[in-house]
């Protein structure tokens, strides 16, 4: 596969990620002000715009209508929503060729629904329509992918790409969300609080699924295991990061190269998060081993570039053809 | 739109009422309201459906456009640069006689210009002979002396040729223009037919339309069968599309014909060569490439040889290229053929190659660089279409009854200071087919684009890109400029 095709597929995925992320957190946010005190709300937007890597000029943005609209519509914050979907789109013309035309026309779909709203106040009474379309047009394209392309050397691209992006974007998500906690409480929370978790929940699709195994209780520390650990559901942090080791090593053995810094990255990342207990992540702090974990991410990136993408050509011809 | 006989308009029924109907050949309408025997089952749908029908197909024939993204870039307008590629709802139908009659006269034409080309890119008979003016060759600004001596694979230069073709009043096809450097248009010929069939299914099948559906694989076969002699793999050659990018107007075709190829879509900072041979860079390392199907332009191909900005082409390609180690195809320098003003000696070309008259005519064309031909046309500017020999895609042009007096003075001013670049025309009453247009049919200009393939042998797939001047009065067909296209059917003997 050309280097260059394997690249976009691969940046597309964490584009399209990202957009479905951003889409949600939204959604979330908006949902839980209705039920909320001003106040609170404002607590949560500034924790919100953190766990996007909104530079703070915005944070000191209170309408709340003008950060609705920068989220979602504007080309200059590389987070946006329409600056993700655009990006992806971008990404996948360069390759439209190696992916299936459903998957073309369905991303397509989405990119002209984005484009084609615009922010006027009868927008905003409506919004959570376009950010569910949005999350619904993401899933829509992964169905139709995985129903549509073949599970070759580029849909792996397409699962690396998108489960590293995710691995990155709870890790921020979560490390944010108790950054402001000395100790997370291990006991079931009430009133304004409970809103607030399980808002993180939600912003993860996981509150169904966190109910499942541990009830409705909901609990901090419970919470964080839940993200962290849990080996099946597929927006937790373990699980993505099995995603990104699994898709590795395929690619390793159908290029005949191996990834050796990725997937030794990978490798330990899911060893920790399967043998360590949360107390002891708790003794270091959820935030500062997050971000660990999120630096891990960006060498792998990097290594990935530079074994796959952009090689120096001197060294693949001293390798022969 | 100028008066009509009253009499004409009342034998036209709706939703004909307005159908335009002059000394234009129609290509649907014998007589006024009387349609040609292969358009009346067409003509008797067209009465029958109610608008509503048609209207509702209109618009998800668009809306499908839309959704596959075949689309294509207008250069030189900022806003809304990606368009739908303009499509009409009602084929165009052509009789397989008339068919048989122009596969004969493109394959006898494509024949004759690669010969010519092989032959003034070596010892230069035709023009020793005095067929054709020496000068006319090396003055033309496609003639690529680097091709010299080279030799080409079964010296075939042209793989790709799409000619423009157009209905005289009298019925009788001519060419209006070859296209031998990147022909584009393909790839809508493909999509149209695809909206089409599901619009009209059963009107599809009563007609029994010659399928075109094979063009990719018989593309694929004629890049195959122009693997260098000395290719280590000469059986599984390993072949690529070369595109400029995303950003040139006719990518969505490159993709699509890309992966109905099964082959790799490529773009020059994709590819690298090393020690005179070209290799595509993959995840898995180097891979060697043997064909390159090139929708790049000559000047962009190699910065080392041509054009030194080029950021599109692949430094070394041409080296490789003479060393016979990868085959481009078109082959470089095939522009010489189609320039404006070779195209009136194309006839003599064919007689003097195959020894035989030309299948199809030529359009009578005036050669500025003479005297006598450029004082008449001078003198004629406003009834003649002038056009710059160079150029395609409707640029560069004169269309002399459409003009105002400072274009003609403009071009005037032009040819003067340049005559050999810039030849003259009649100017043609293209002929007319009916299109669907705001809920009613009314008559629109039209041309058709065949494909030729050239390898082992030459193919064409039964009909082409009809283009359609969408602007009422409009005898302009190019998307560039305002025009569609609509599907052609060609009908089983």
């Amino acid at each position: 596969m050309l280097s260059r095709v394997a690249d976009s597929l691969y940046w597309l995925s964490r584009y399209l990620e990202r957009a479905e992320h951003t889409a949600r957190l939204i959604d979330v946010d908006v949902q839980l002000r209705l039920d909320q005190s001003p106040d609170a709300a404002t607590a949560r937007r500034e924790r919100l715009l953190a766990s996007l890597q909104i530079p703070s000029a915005l944070a000191g943005v209170v309408d709340a209508r003008t950060i609705l609209r920068t989220l979602t519509f504007d080309r200059e914050t590389p987070s946006s929503i329409v600056s993700c979907v655009a990006s992806g789109r971008e990404n996948l013309l360069q390759v439209r060729e190696q992916a299936s035309s459903e998957m073309w026309e369905q991303f397509n779909r989405l990119y002209l629904q984005v484009i084609g709203s615009n922010s006027d106040d009868s927008w905003i009474l409506q919004s959570n329509t376009f950010f569910r379309a949005v999350q619904e047009g993401s899933f829509l394209f992964q169905g139709v992918t995985d129903a549509t392309m073949s599970h070759g050397e580029g849909w792996h691209y397409l699962q690396l790409g998108r489960f590293l992006e995710r691995t990155e974007l709870v890790a921020l998500l979560v490390g944010t969300h108790f950054s402001g906690l000395q100790q997370p409480s291990d006991q079931p929370v009430e009133g304004a609080d409970y809103l607030e978790w399980v808002g993180l929940l939600k912003c993860c699709s996981a509150f169904e699924a966190y109910c499942k195994v541990y009830s409705a209780e909901i609990r901090p520390v419970r919470i964080a295991e839940f993200l962290l650990f849990n080996p099946e559901f597929p927006h937790s942090i373990s699980f993505s990061v099995g995603k990104v080791h699994g898709a590795l090593h395929v690619i390793g053995e159908l290029t005949g190269r191996k990834a050796d810094l990725p997937l030794r990255i990978a490798g330990r990342l899911q060893a920790t998060l399967r043998f360590t207990q949360i107390e002891e992540i708790l003794a270091e702090g959820v935030r500062p081993y997050l971000d660990g974990l999120r630096r891990q991410c960006a060498q792998a990136h990097s290594a990935i570039q530079q074994i796959y993408f952009d090689y120096p050509v001197e060294t693949a011809m001293a390798a022969g053809d | 739109m100028t008066a009509m006989p009253s009499s004409a308009e009342a034998s036209f029924p709706p939703p004909f009422t307005h159908y335009q109907y002059d000394e234009a050949y129609d290509e649907m309408f014998e007589r006024p309201g009387v349609p040609r025997a292969h358009y009346r089952t067409l003509f008797r749908t067209l009465l029958e459906l109610p608008a509503e029908d048609l209207r509702n197909s209109k618009q998800a024939a668009d809306l499908s456009f839309l959704h596959q993204g075949i689309t294509f870039t207008v250069y030189g307008n900022k806003e809304g640069t990606e368009r739908i590629f303009p499509n009409d709802l009602l084929p165009r139908i052509i009789p397989y006689s008339e068919w048989a009659t122009i596969e004969r006269g493109l394959t006898q034409r494509i024949t004759a210009l690669n010969l010519f080309l092989n032959d003034i890119y070596h010892e230069g008979r035709i023009l020793s002979d005095g067929v054709v003016p020496r000068e006319l060759v090396y003055s033309c600004k496609h003639f690529r002396r680097e091709m010299r001596g080279l030799i080409v694979p079964r010296g075939i230069y042209v793989s790709v040729c799409g000619t423009d073709l157009v209905r005289l009043p009298d019925g009788q096809f001519a060419v209006l223009e070859d296209n031998l450097r990147v022909p584009s248009g393909v790839s809508y010929m493909l999509a149209n037919r695809k909206v089409l069939k599901r619009v009209f299914p059963s009107l599809f099948r009563d007609y029994g339309v010659c399928p075109i559906d094979h063009y990719a694989q018989a593309l694929l076969a004629t890049l195959r069968s122009q693997a260098p002699v000395n290719c280590p793999h000469r059986g599984e050659p390993s072949i690529v599309l070369l595109t400029p990018g995303v950003s040139n107007s006719a990518y969505f075709e490159h993709t699509f014909l890309a992966q109905q190829m099964g082959v790799d879509l490529v773009e020059g900072r994709d590819l690298l060569v090393h020690d005179n041979v070209a290799y595509m860079r993959t995840t898995a390392g180097l891979r060697r490439v043997d064909v390159i199907y090139r929708r790049v332009d000559d000047d962009f191909l190699d910065p080392l040889c041509f054009r030194t900005d080029s950021v599109l082409g692949v430094p070394g390609l041409f080296n490789a290229y003479r060393a016979g180690n990868v085959t481009l195809a078109n082959a470089i320098g095939t522009g010489v053929a189609d320039d404006k003003a070779m195209y009136a000696y194309v006839p003599a070309i064919i007689r003097y190659y195959l020894d035989q008259d030309a299948v199809l005519p030529n359009i009578e064309t005036f050669l500025l660089s003479e005297t006598s031909q450029r004082n008449h046309v001078l003198d004629h500017l406003g009834d003649l279409v002038v056009k710059a020999v160079g150029e395609s895609g409707g640029y560069g042009m004169l269309i002399g009854p459409h003009s105002t007096v400072e274009q003609r003075e403009e071009f005037r001013r032009r040819i003067l200071s340049d005559p050999r670049n810039y030849i003259a025309q009649p100017t043609l009453a293209l002929s007319r087919a009916p299109c669907f247009i705001e809920g009613a049919v009314e008559a629109r200009h039209v041309d058709l684009r065949p494909y030729i393939l050239s390898g082992e042998s030459v193919t064409l797939v039964p009909g082409g890109l009809t283009r359609v001047a969408l602007r009422r009065g409009s005898l302009v067909v190019n998307s560039s400029q305002g025009g569609g296209s609509k599907d052609t059917w060609v009908l089983r003997e």
